[in-house]
């Protein structure tokens, strides 16, 4: 029996749990990431690849010391980096001497019988129907985590009594990998909703609104991007996070597969700063970007790891979109050099600036906006 | 007076300067070409574009800078993909847009998209575009888009006759060694290897110590594809192929001394392409491979001692004929 490990991308590890139990697989959840993992991944990464894959790296060899020997991650064909993940990575591992399975996501050349082998080979012996009804099941959860998390921003930044919401959040996390099976863990995040919306919340107060937008798993690793909404919302801002895993799943997996149209609203939105897709995120960075502006946010924050490439495209593109619609842009750029002191402050200062902003609520052109 | 489109020489005009050229001189244009790269013209992108991108595209935007006043079009084509189900690189296909939202006032902008990874897709399509913008005659755009087809080819055999791109089109004269003592291969993007400035003339400085000096372009293309597809998986990089491949083409040779791959930093295709060269290379042959970043700040007195004491290492292991001693520093 292989036993599966994959890599850690915010709440991805639940919607893989739920996967995993209900079909039966043997898998090993990547211990939690630390400094340790992200100093294996630096140690033997090219130097200059971006931080995602790096921290990969670090939660992979972190599983094979656990036992396990086949790697789960999704692919892609371009132009962003992300597509050649697996290939470097699974050299990285060969050069360490770690024989691996790696089992990517895609259309391996274009061949479905390939893929439907290469599924059957992790999930053994079960019908195709069956690995359908539990990928809807893990959708399911992957939504219902979305919403849980946009229930949490929202209460964050009005509670009365600060820190609740948090200590309800570290509480679901940690009783979510004892949980079983995708039934319990929706139950899980029923109750954790119910207790999020018991809390004491100040009605009077409209917080700051401020946008995530950037490179996908900077915007959604809570350790990559050192839990930037709890950073937020503990300065009493509502935060909005353009890209979640749910969504992600629903548009770019499910809908791509059964050949469902696409919800994209950001391509429109981008189309007169940017009028094609250029890998990655950057089309939805940007048009996230004018979405909420016109949705009448405080501000904007970018995160990219360095060197993302269409992220640099989509930077250069974001002061122009700052003026146009009259919206303050921060970018913060992350990699394994970043310390945490440094970048509150510049949040800090990010946030100070939208409230004197909003108080004063004057023309914006009297004001210098710095942050980049 | 006919209209001036500035081509600005940088990137892939080491690619397609010739095909450009005659598509817009027999549609009756003046070519305006900006300068050499020079120190003001590094300076001048590195002011105007953002500080995370990598040195070539800063220079682009340095050569753009260059051309602003003297041209009444710029041509920057969107260059997504020049091949079926491959692209560039994303900052080639955001280019007309990082340039124009980055600097102000420019002439207008001639922004065509490119973009061959659909194989329905035809060249003539994004080339009448093009054409367009200048004359509505089709069979003018037609016959000077086969002009171009023909300048293009005659450009690239008369590099795979030994030729390089910097002799073709900047004129450079290099002194070939009369009798070279050593063959190394010099790996790195067309862009960085053929700027003058840019590569600090490593060309020049490794034949003027006898170096025979091979480079991507001089190696047989379909070999370097037939190298390349024997990764695991499809490379969908056009140029990080180019330079895979050739890599690899390298491997079952036995009369290459020492590799050396020229990057930016900050380049993302090439921090994924020189990792899997670097180590397929140690894994598999014990060519000594050495890998040279180069950015803005990049001091040429640092690159010559490098440089010197990769070559250095090279004959002083042949001759104590020894191949104990790392190559790898």
């Amino acid at each position: 029996m292989r036993r599966v490990t994959f890599p850690h991308m915010g709440n991805l590890c639940i919607t893989v749990k739920a996967l995993f139990e209900s079909l039966d697989v043997e898998f090993i959840i990547p211990p939690a990431c630390t400094k340790r993992t992200l100093e294996l991944g630096t140690k033997y990464a090219p130097e200059l690849a971006c931080l995602p894959l790096k921290i990969n790296v670090g939660n992979f060899i972190e599983s094979i010391e656990k036992g396990a020997d086949t790697i789960v991650m999704t692919g892609g064909c371009g132009p962003c980096r992300f597509g050649y993940y697996s290939e470097v990575q699974r050299e990285i591992l060969k050069d360490l001497g770690h024989d691996v399975d790696f089992f990517v996501l895609e259309l391996p050349k274009g061949n479905v019988g390939e893929f439907i082998k290469r599924i059957k080979s992790i999930v053994g012996n079960k019908s195709l129907l069956t690995v359908a009804r539990g990928v809807k099941k893990a959708t399911k959860v992957a939504l219902a985590l979305d919403e849980l998390d946009r229930l949490s921003f929202r209460i964050r930044a009005r509670e009365k009594i600060k820190g609740k919401t948090n200590w309800i959040m570290k509480k679901f996390h940690h009783q979510v990998q004892k949980v079983k099976s995708a039934e319990e863990i929706l139950m899980l995040i029923e109750n954790t909703k119910k207790e999020l919306k018991a809390i004491e919340i100040d009605t009077k107060v409209t917080p700051l609104r401020i946008g995530i937008v950037g490179e996908i798993y900077t915007v959604i690793e809570p350790f990559a991007n050192f839990r930037i909404e709890e950073i937020l919302g503990d300065m009493g801002v509502e935060v909005d996070r353009s890209l979640n895993i749910g969504n992600w799943i629903m548009e770019h997996v499910i809908k791509y597969a059964l050949g469902m149209n696409k919800n994209r609203p950001y391509e429109k939105a981008a189309k007169p700063y940017l009028k094609t897709m250029i890998g990655g995120h950057a089309q939805e960075t940007v048009g996230n970007c004018v979405m909420y502006a016109q949705q009448g946010y405080d501000g904007v924050i970018q995160l990219y790891p360095f060197t993302c490439m269409p992220e640099i495209v989509a930077e250069s593109i974001l002061p122009t979109v700052s003026t146009d619609l009259d919206i303050p842009v921060l970018t913060l750029i992350i990699d394994e050099m970043t310390g945490e002191a440094g970048y509150r402050t510049r949040i800090e200062a990010f946030v100070d600036m939208l409230m004197r902003r909003k108080e004063r609520n004057v023309a914006v052109d009297k004001y210098i906006l710095s942050g980049n | 007076m006919s209209v001036k489109i500035g081509i600005p020489r940088a990137l892939l005009y080491y690619e397609y300067y010739p095909m450009w050229k005659t598509f817009f001189q027999e549609l009756g244009l003046e070519v305006v070409l900006s300068d050499p790269t020079t120190k003001t013209i590094l300076n001048d992108g590195v002011k105007h574009c953002v500080d995370e991108a990598c040195l070539p595209v800063k220079l682009f935007h340095g050569h753009v800078i260059n051309l602003k006043n003297r041209a009444d079009y710029i041509f920057i084509p969107k260059l997504t993909s020049i091949a079926r189900g491959e692209y560039i690189c994303p900052k080639f296909c955001g280019l007309p847009e990082m340039v124009g939202f980055s600097i102000k006032d420019l002439p207008p902008v001639i922004d065509v998209e490119i973009n061959l990874r659909n194989p329905k897709s035809v060249l003539y399509k994004s080339f009448e575009q093009i054409g367009r913008y200048f004359t509505q005659d089709t069979r003018l755009i037609k016959a000077a888009f086969n002009k171009a087809m023909e300048a293009q080819k005659y450009y690239l055999k008369s590099i795979k006759q030994g030729k390089l791109p910097s002799e073709l089109l900047e004129n450079q004269k290099f002194v070939s060694p009369v009798k070279a003592d050593l063959r190394i291969a010099l790996i790195g993007h067309v862009y960085n290897l053929y700027d003058k400035y840019i590569s600090m003339d490593i060309l020049s400085k490794l034949k003027k110590q006898g170096i025979e000096v091979i480079t991507p372009e001089q190696l047989e293309d379909a070999k370097i594809e037939e190298q390349a597809n024997r990764m695991n998986k499809k490379m969908f990089w056009s140029f990080g192929k180019r330079l895979l491949g050739a890599t690899l083409c390298l491997k079952d040779r036995k009369d290459i001394d020492g590799i050396i791959f020229i990057m930016s930093f900050g380049c993302g295709v090439d921090a994924f392409i020189s990792d899997l060269c670097e180590r397929r290379i140690r894994r598999e042959t014990g060519i000594p491979f050495f890998l040279l970043t180069i950015d803005e700040h990049s001091g040429e007195a640092g690159v010559n001692t490098r440089i010197e004491a990769f070559l250095d290492m090279i004959r002083w292991r042949r001759k104590n004929e020894e191949s104990n001693i790392s190559a790898y520093g």
